[in-house]
């Protein structure tokens, strides 16, 4: 099959405001959404057999859920705390508000080491920043190292899940690719695949002048930086490199170390099924006099981007509980069928859907916030227990808030505001709060069944919805006379 | 629980809700119960709450059936209309003022009674201890029947293979996927069959499937694939909204295979019959 024939989303500039021709697409795409269900199928499965005790899950996520949300309720006193310990070790942390601030601080530090390639690990954060599309225009490149987001790089996507960002592809199209851009010979086979990638990067570690990386967890206790990967790059772009920049959001803090433990179990049990990862990395600042490796200088940004926003309404903040383990996309029937990128955000999935309305605002996202059953598949599972459904009914609420309701906490609320939509709801209400004009509507509704309005949206999936030709108030009446 | 691995903290505000928890069931048979019929039976499947009524009474109960309910609010509180839901759930908890179990024949709206009306009037004391109350006689039929009612079914029915399709709301808020089960499984004819991806959605998800119509198509099209692929006689499901939009995509494929709610299918089952 020629790549060409399935329909692409245009993913480098895609926003969200086109979610539903990005979802239009997509479904269109039966070789994604081929790749999808086995790819979710599989992980679904993992994550069971890494937990089979359901009530040791239970108490695990009870207990991630706990450490999650004490460390919230102390953030800014943690975030100071962190930021104290950091700096005692060597760190030099920046505060960003922005992602532009954040790029700027980023491109400060390259600019003072004259820096032309970072080599980057896995960081969800940086995709928040567009950071390589900026560091490009200023003449540097970034260089992904983490093969799945190698792979997208390679062509020109954005990642479709935040754990597996080429979860979309297959082997096959990943040869094709391969052939394509690095003139090697096609193979589908998975293991030569990753050592042509590797070949690639391998030498790139010791050219880069800056690596970067995300965080797992930030630890305000001991001033560390933790940080979970498979494949060793993590390891080699924060070590190798001269300079280390790790990018985080605000609120990855925890508490202190004893903390990582329940979460790190549930984060790689959610995402992988594994017990563990292959590399678990404390970073704990730049090399000192006697030691033989580490980088010369650390850094960490610290980024908003919106989460303040999230964290000043009590039922929101548990949005930032996410220790982005995926395992909310992986369970969800719609990003089974559509995969991550017809988002157009850079997370997808009901985490994106909870989170991105807080860094892009409502008015950018106002679809994504409806795109969703509730049929609750991804609260079943979250490992810190956010009540997505919960959180996605609030939004919902926010979305079509009217304009003259005094503002709450999500910027570009009322962005589905629609005064129709709002008067009829109002005449249901009147309805279902008047009996006898209920019963009027729903004897005419059924005694007029052949004039029921064909909804267009509907009929294009299922036969026209009848009425039944009596009603149940009617049946009930007769059988059980009017006793109360 | 958590000792075994760590000493949480004592003042961590902890706001996720709680997993849904096996319920305590009363020991004695109540007399009288009152049915919440729900506006989708209501209006497009009668017979299916008309055949719980007829279950319930066969079971020596008295049915009562407030001649003042409507729609219990959900489709308002999935929307984001939450004071609209308010009101209208407000209309239904004043129905119910003896202290009788309400059985409701559908997963979803009986979830939007026992588990929602309390986060809808979280902020409005008065109506939160009614609704506190409430909730506790909330039922899904399936769940009364077997437990509340200690039903026992007599199959008279030829032999048949079936597939049951649980709601979301029943297997995730109402816990009572299960329920439905055990009582398909004490008829003697009726052989159940499992489908693929049996936990996941149909798609419907109110007017999600208007809405969203592209992706809903893609989900009850899978639906109806594994239930097809089984190779039953009939479906059957404890929830009208899945019911109709299962029923409808059948229909749309000119498939012969339908759904049937559960109430319907066990009365005729046992014995009963439909004339109009
Ligand atoms: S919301 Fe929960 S399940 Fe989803 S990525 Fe975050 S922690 Fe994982």
């Amino acid at each position: 099959m020629s790549k060409t024939e399935q329909p692409r989303i245009p993913v480098l500039d895609a926003l969200s405001q086109h979610f539903k021709e990005n979802a239009h697409m997509a479904l269109r795409n039966k070789q994604l959404r081929h790749n999808m269900r086995t790819a979710m199928d599989s992980l679904i499965t993992k994550r069971l057999v890494s937990m089979p005790d359901e009530n040791e899950r239970e108490s695990l996520r009870e207990l991630g859920n706990h450490v999650r949300a004490r460390a919230l309720s102390k953030l800014p006193e943690l975030l100071e705390k962190l930021e104290a310990n950091l700096t005692k070790r060597g760190v030099q942390v920046h505060w960003a508000e922005t992602t532009e601030e954040a790029n700027q601080i980023i491109f400060d530090i390259a600019k003072r080491r004259q820096a032309k390639l970072f080599i980057k690990g896995k960081s969800m954060v940086s995709e928040e920043l567009n950071m390589n599309h900026f560091l490009k225009k200023q003449g540097i490149e970034a260089l992904e190292s983490d093969m799945g987001e190698y792979i997208i790089q390679l062509d020109y996507e954005r990642p479709s899940h935040i754990i597996m960002p080429a979860i979309h592809k297959n082997a096959k199209q990943v040869g094709h690719l391969f052939e394509n851009k690095l003139q090697t010979p096609y193979t589908d086979d998975v293991d030569t695949l990753i050592q042509t990638g590797r070949k690639v990067l391998r030498n790139k570690f010791f050219e880069a002048d800056i690596g970067i990386s995300g965080v797992n967890f930030a630890v305000a206790e001991t001033g560390s930086l933790f940080l979970v990967e498979n494949e060793g790059n993590g390891r080699m772009s924060t070590t190798v490199p001269p300079v280390h920049i790790a990018i985080t959001g605000i609120e990855k803090v925890v508490e202190n170390l004893r903390d990582t433990v329940p979460l790190v179990s549930l984060l790689t049990r959610s995402a992988l099924g594994q017990a563990i990862t292959t590399y678990v990395n404390l970073i704990s600042g730049p090399r000192k006099a006697n030691e033989l490796d580490g980088p010369e200088e650390v850094h960490l940004v610290l980024l908003d981007n919106g989460r303040t926003q999230a964290f000043a309404d009590a039922q929101l903040r548990q949005t930032l509980n996410c220790i982005r383990c995926g395992a909310c996309m992986n369970h969800c029937p719609v990003y089974t069928r559509i995969g991550g990128q017809a988002y157009g955000t850079v997370y997808p999935g009901p985490i994106g859907k909870i989170i991105s309305p807080h860094l892009m605002g409502l008015d950018k996202t106002e679809d994504l916030p409806i795109a969703s059953t509730l049929c609750g598949a991804c609260g079943e599972v979250c490992p810190v227990k956010i009540p997505i459904p919960e959180l996605l009914r609030r939004l919902r609420k926010e979305d079509v808030r009217p304009p003259e309701e005094p503002l709450h906490y999500v910027k570009g609320q009322g962005a589905r505001f629609s005064r129709k939509e709002r008067t009829m709801w109002n005449i249901w209400k009147s309805m279902n709060t008047k009996p006898n004009l209920y019963r009027k509507f729903s004897y005419l509704a059924t005694r007029l069944r052949f004039m029921t309005p064909n909804i267009l949206a509907w009929s294009q999936n299922h036969s026209k919805a009848k009425p039944a030709s009596y009603t149940l108030h009617e049946l009930a009446k007769k059988h059980l006379g009017d006793k109360k | 629980m958590s000792d075994l691995f760590y000493d949480a903290a004592p003042n961590a505000t902890r706001i996720a809700p709680p997993r849904p928890q096996p319920r305590k069931y009363p020991d004695k048979k109540p007399t009288h119960v009152y049915l919440f019929g729900t506006c989708v039976i209501d209006i497009m499947f009668p017979d299916a709450g008309f055949d719980a009524i007829r279950l319930l009474e066969r079971e020596g109960i008295t049915v009562h059936y407030p001649q003042e309910q409507g729609c219990c609010g959900q489709p308002a509180y999935s929307s984001g209309y939450i004071e609209q839901a308010k009101e209208v759930a407000k209309a239904q908890i004043a129905l119910f003022e003896n202290d009788w179990p309400v059985v409701i024949p559908s997963g979803s709206c009986a979830g939007m009674m026992r588990l929602h009306y309390k986060e809808l009037f979280h902020d409005e004391p008065e109506v939160l201890a009614k609704v506190n109350a409430l909730s506790e006689r909330i039922y899904e039929l399936g769940e009364f029947l077997l437990y509340v009612s200690k039903i026992q079914l007599k199959d008279q029915g030829q032999k048949t293979k079936i597939a049951l399709h649980t709601s979301c709301a029943a297997r995730r808020e109402m816990n009572t996927h299960l329920h439905v089960r055990q009582l398909l499984d004490q008829l003697e004819n009726v052989e159940r069959i499992d489908h693929d991806h049996e936990s996941e959605c149909c798609g419907f998800g109110g007017t999600f499937s208007v809405k969203m119509a592209d992706i809903s198509g893609a989900m009850v099209l899978d639906k109806t694939k594994a239930l097809k692929d089984t190779g039953v006689d009939q479906v059957v499901s404890a929830d009208c909204g899945c019911l109709m939009n299962i029923n409808g995509s059948l229909e749309k494929q000119n498939e012969s295979l339908r759904g049937q709610h559960l109430a319907t299918f066990l009365w005729l089952r046992t014995g009963g019959t439909h004339h109009e």
